[in-house]
């Protein structure tokens, strides 16, 4: 449809959009429904699409961790209010409106799964990276539309695929988010099938969006936005659809194997002689259990930092705004970025010091794992630099950034522990790791989501979300999470296993009296608490959904395309932005933190404000 | 609306979109078949000695397979050059012949997966192993109720260890012929099927993979020769540039199967 | 479509097809030899030798017939990661799997 406009046509066509009166391109035929958000072409569209599927998928993934905190902290006993419902859609595994022991695993394995790849990840790259990169850099659109369209709906069936798994005989996937063989393979349900055919599409998913995004910001920049003009949020972007381009086909690989496993009979994550209920297992054996695990953490471990760098470029956009003053160390900023996305790919065997590994490669590993702390403290540390001397402007969206500093302080500095082999020994496998990761994830990651959609809000509505509530959602929010999460690094150095359906009740000090290292009632006690705390930080949320859709018809208006006073360019198109974003082509002439430049008549200069601040560069001009 | 750089090149980087956004593809492309390749190596490193099979695959198919493959990259890359210099009818004839080449790939890998689905090994009730293919079954063949007969043409041996390697001098001297087993002799029967061993499953699965993504690039220059060469008429350069890419893709294709060859059929 | 190898006629690129279809048919049949050959004890020699040769094959598709000998910088560096995390991954994997201490369980 775009090909009959001319055969030659000039390198930029959009920076004279008159040009184009007589072909068509200015009707815009009225899109019906299906055409307008379903199979919407327009980045936009898709990166609200992403948004509001993925925020749903967490809220169900909430879900599924309240049931097992209460079979946590009550084992066997009925779960109120949702129990006979859940008898009466899962049958057998909910007898009586408790959760099995089964059941359980399944839940366990389906919140990981959930929360990260159809939740976290979905989020932060491909809802904000839509709707925000192109904006940031100046471009029409994505470089491959169509492309983007099919990405997301590759997602959405891997997540129907996820969903329907749960009402399947024998239930959903058991064998944790990472599918440990031979447990995945033997144990008696199709929900690992199911799971596996859901990663495929969900892997085939990201790894369209992860092209789509490198394209587009290697190609579409608008002219005179440098690489190191980019926002630091795009760097991020950028980083990221690296780390998903190269690190997720081993995982679809190892997915593609151990589905013939499941589904063939083939044996490549099966060691020769397994036994399966106390008999030998027909199977010719002579596969590689450890197989699996490489492979699953060639991609596990990077994907950490798909999660983490989203938010970190979130977090800068909203740091440097509202500390109105040039971020502190962008180019120590974008070299870290860039070592954490190349150093991410050789620490993943960190995982498995309890395989039992020669001395010689766990040595490899655990100074690589150093290694790649330094520039996570270098990004951290510049963001905290920021803010020194600076007159903060506290609204919602700062008050979430600035809560992801310190709750990402603490998950990143407890990790250090489980990168070493001789600490990792006793801590892997218990609930310290659980507290460390959700730290990271949790008050991590998803503070910087929150203000996010708190920040990019006016943008994509042209009104603002409620500011009293925004801040009752996070002082709440805030103070949950951590009783939550803070209780656990406790419980994991008492030596409490994740995974167990019981919460340890078979540990307990007040069953095994004698048993050495039993946990103390204390410890056990702990349970009731992080229930309680997960009840309320779920009450927390309420007022995040009831503000975000009130907002979107009843919020308050905002009376400029800029109500931030921010100086990137997602804020120089109209409000909302149209279809190709942009009312002219923008012509970077600056960096894109320019806040209280001396001389200035406000306190911000925007990228593509001409003027006298620095000279514009030739649209060639390459780094 | 319109995206810039889908037909000329950006002046930075010297390339149109496409052909960044298939490189990048093929990029995760290359650690997609890197899993699997460092399966293989890990499993056959792995295997217990005297384990690994050699000789199973039919090095006259594969060699016809590998050459065929390079003959369609050939008549890509010059269906290419075609669209270059406008010779729009050469470009129908080069195509015309991947299509035909790339079908002909698959016949011959489906011929082979057949012949390794109707190969069947037998172990006896004796201890020994009948190995051999497929000829015929009674009417009443049933392996669970022990009832009737299967026919194979093949060979029954003592050890298992001597289906193993078919370039050793033992294998090589085998007499071939038809015999005929009672379903009470058999305690159990399958075919080279994935689930046989390591190297079965690693040869379906690879080969699998590959020949879906033969069948994948089949469909989408198909595509390109037919339906889809009415772009010729409006805007043959960005045309041009399509057939540039899906050859990419295809090179990479044939890529794949210069290892896959080797690694599978001569060693 | 790259600027620096606009083609003068579709002779020159018959030529060059013809160049590399005679080398990929003496590579398999090298191959193919080698394969069959009684070089050394066991397999490692055979091996080794044959995927040098796949190796040469494989650079000529990719340098001529993928035209990567003259591409842009750009799709170098993108494939300069790739073979190094590949390389990576199949090497470290190698690695931790052989480096068990001696007298454990290894697979």
């Amino acid at each position: 449809m775009q090909a009959n406009v001319q055969q030659f046509p000039p390198f930029r066509e959009i920076s004279a959009p008159d040009a184009h009166g007589g072909h068509g391109h200015h009707e815009h035929p009225e899109l019906n429904f299906w055409q307008k958000y379903i199979f919407s072409t327009d980045h936009k569209v898709i990166g609200i699409q992403y948004g509001f599927m993925s925020l749903l998928f967490m809220l169900f993934g909430f879900f599924l961790m309240l049931l097992m905190r209460w079979q946590i902290a009550h084992p066997g006993v009925p779960v109120p209010v949702f129990g006979p419902l859940l008898e009466k859609i899962l049958g057998q595994p909910a007898a009586h409106g408790a959760i099995s022991p089964d059941l359980y695993n399944s839940f366990g394995a389906m919140h990981g799964t959930i929360m990260v790849f159809l939740g976290v990840v979905p989020l932060a790259f491909a809802a904000f990276g839509n709707y925000v990169t192109p904006l940031m850099i100046g471009a029409p659109d994505m470089a491959f539309p169509k492309l983007n369209m099919a990405s997301f709906h590759a997602f959405f069936l891997g997540g129907v695929v996820m969903l329907v798994s749960f009402f399947i005989p024998g239930g959903a996937a058991q064998a944790g988010w990472t599918s440990y063989s031979p447990l995945a393979t033997t144990i008696p349900t199709h929900g690992q099938a199911f799971w596996l055919v859901g990663m495929v599409l969900l892997i085939t998913s990201s790894l369209l969006g992860a092209v789509n995004f490198i394209a587009t910001i290697i190609q579409l920049r608008a002219p005179g936005m440098t690489w190191m003009r980019m926002p630091f949020f795009v760097w991020a972007q950028f980083v990221t659809a690296f780390i998903l381009l190269l690190a997720f086909p081993p995982l679809e690989a190892a997915g593609v194997l151990q589905l013939m496993d499941n589904v063939a009979g083939t044996s490549f994550f099966l060691p020769t002689g397994l036994a399966v209920g106390g008999q030998l297992a027909e199977r010719s054996g002579g596969g590689s259990p450890l197989l699996w695990q490489h492979l699953f953490w060639f991609l596990g471990h990077p994907e950490v930092y798909v999660l983490i760098l989203p938010a970190m470029g979130i977090v800068a956009e909203i740091i440097a705004n509202n500390t109105r003053k040039p971020l502190w160390g962008y180019k120590s900023l974008v070299y870290s970025a860039l070592f954490v996305g190349f150093l991410s790919f050789i620490v993943w065997a960190h995982h498995m010091y309890l395989t039992g590994m020669g001395q010689k490669i766990a040595t490899f590993f655990q100074a690589t794992t150093m290694i790649i702390s330094i520039p996570s403290v270098i990004i951290l540390t510049c963001m905290f630099l920021s803010l020194w001397g600076g007159s903060i402007r506290i609204n919602t969206p700062m008050l979430f950034a600035l809560g992801f500093l310190p709750m990402f302080g603490i998950g990143g500095l407890t990790g250090l522990p489980l990168g070493l082999a001789a600490t990792d020994l006793y801590l892997h496998d218990t609930y310290y790791i659980i507290a460390h990761f959700h730290y990271v994830v949790a008050p991590g990651t998803i503070f910087a989501l929150f203000a996010g959609v708190y920040f990019w809000f006016p943008k994509m509505t042209g009104r603002r979300m409620s500011e009293f509530w925004g801040r009752v959602h996070f002082w709440c929010s805030l103070t949950f999470m951590n009783i939550v999460f803070m209780p656990m690094f406790a419980q994991g150095i008492k030596g409490m296993l994740r995974r167990m359906s019981d919460g340890g009740v078979n540990y307990a000090a007040s069953r095994v009296p004698n048993a050495i290292d039993a946990l103390p009632g204390s410890v056990m006690q702990l349970n009731g608490w992080i229930l309680w705390a997960a009840i309320a930080l779920g009450i927390a949320q309420i007022p995040f959904i009831i503000n975000l859709f009130w907002s979107i018809s009843h919020g308050e208006k905002v009376n400029s395309d800029n109500p931030w006073n921010a100086t990137t360019l997602d804020w120089r198109t109209p409000t909302p932005p149209p279809h190709g974003n942009f009312t002219h082509e923008p012509q970077v002439v600056r960096g894109p933190y320019e806040y209280s430049a001396p001389g200035h008549a406000t306190d911000f200069t925007p990228q593509d404000e001409a003027g006298s601040a620095s000279a514009p560069k030739p649209p060639t001009a390459h780094h | 609306m319109e995206i810039p750089y889908t037909v000329q090149n950006r002046p930075d980087t010297g390339i149109y979109n496409a052909k960044l956004g298939v490189w990048l593809f093929l990029a995760s492309e290359v650690m997609l078949f890197g899993g699997l390749f460092s399966a293989y190596v890990l499993l056959r490193v792995g295997a217990a000695p005297g384990d690994w099979p050699h000789g199973w695959l039919n090095v006259t198919l594969g060699t016809v397979n590998t050459l065929l493959l390079a003959l369609s990259a050939i008549t890509t890359l010059l269906a290419w050059a075609a669209c270059k210099v406008r010779e729009f009818g050469k470009f129908k004839f080069f195509h015309a012949c991947t299509i035909l080449l790339a079908l002909t790939f698959l016949g011959i890998k489906s011929y082979e997966y057949h012949d390794k689905l109707t190969h069947y090994e037998a172990q006896l009730t004796n201890g020994k192993f009948a190995d051999g293919h497929f000829v015929k079954e009674s009417k009443d063949f049933n392996l669970a109720k022990k009832t009737g007969t299967i026919t194979l043409h093949g060979h029954i041996v003592e050890d298992r260890k001597e289906l193993v390697d078919l370039r050793s001098p033992v294998a090589k001297a085998a007499k071939h012929e038809e015999i005929t087993i009672a379903a009470t002799d058999i305690k159990k029967l399958g075919n080279y099927g994935p689930a046989h061993n390591t190297f079965t499953a690693i040869y379906f699965t690879l080969t699998g993979l590959h020949a879906l993504h033969i069948l994948g690039g089949t469909l989408v220059i198909f595509y390109l020769w037919g339906p889809g060469s009415r772009m010729w008429k409006t805007d043959p350069e960005r045309f041009t540039n399509r057939i540039e890419v899906s050859g990419l893709f295809w090179h990479f294709v044939d890529l794949v199967w210069i290892f896959l060859f080797p690694v599978l059929y001569l060693t | 479509m790259s600027e620096s190898e606009k083609p003068v006629s579709l002779q020159s690129y018959f030529r060059l097809c013809a160049v590399v279809f005679l080398v990929v048919v003496c590579t398999t049949s090298a191959m193919i030899g080698t394969s069959f050959s009684h070089l050394g004890e066991g397999w490692t020699l055979k091996v080794t030798l044959i995927l040098a040769i796949a190796v040469v094959n494989a650079f000529l598709v990719a340098g001529y017939l993928m035209h990567l000998l003259s591409e842009k910088k750009l799709i170098y560096t993108v494939l300069g990661f790739t073979a190094f995390f590949f390389i990576g991954l199949l090497g470290l994997t190698v690695w931790a799997t052989n480096g068990f201490p001696p007298g454990t369980v290894s697979h």
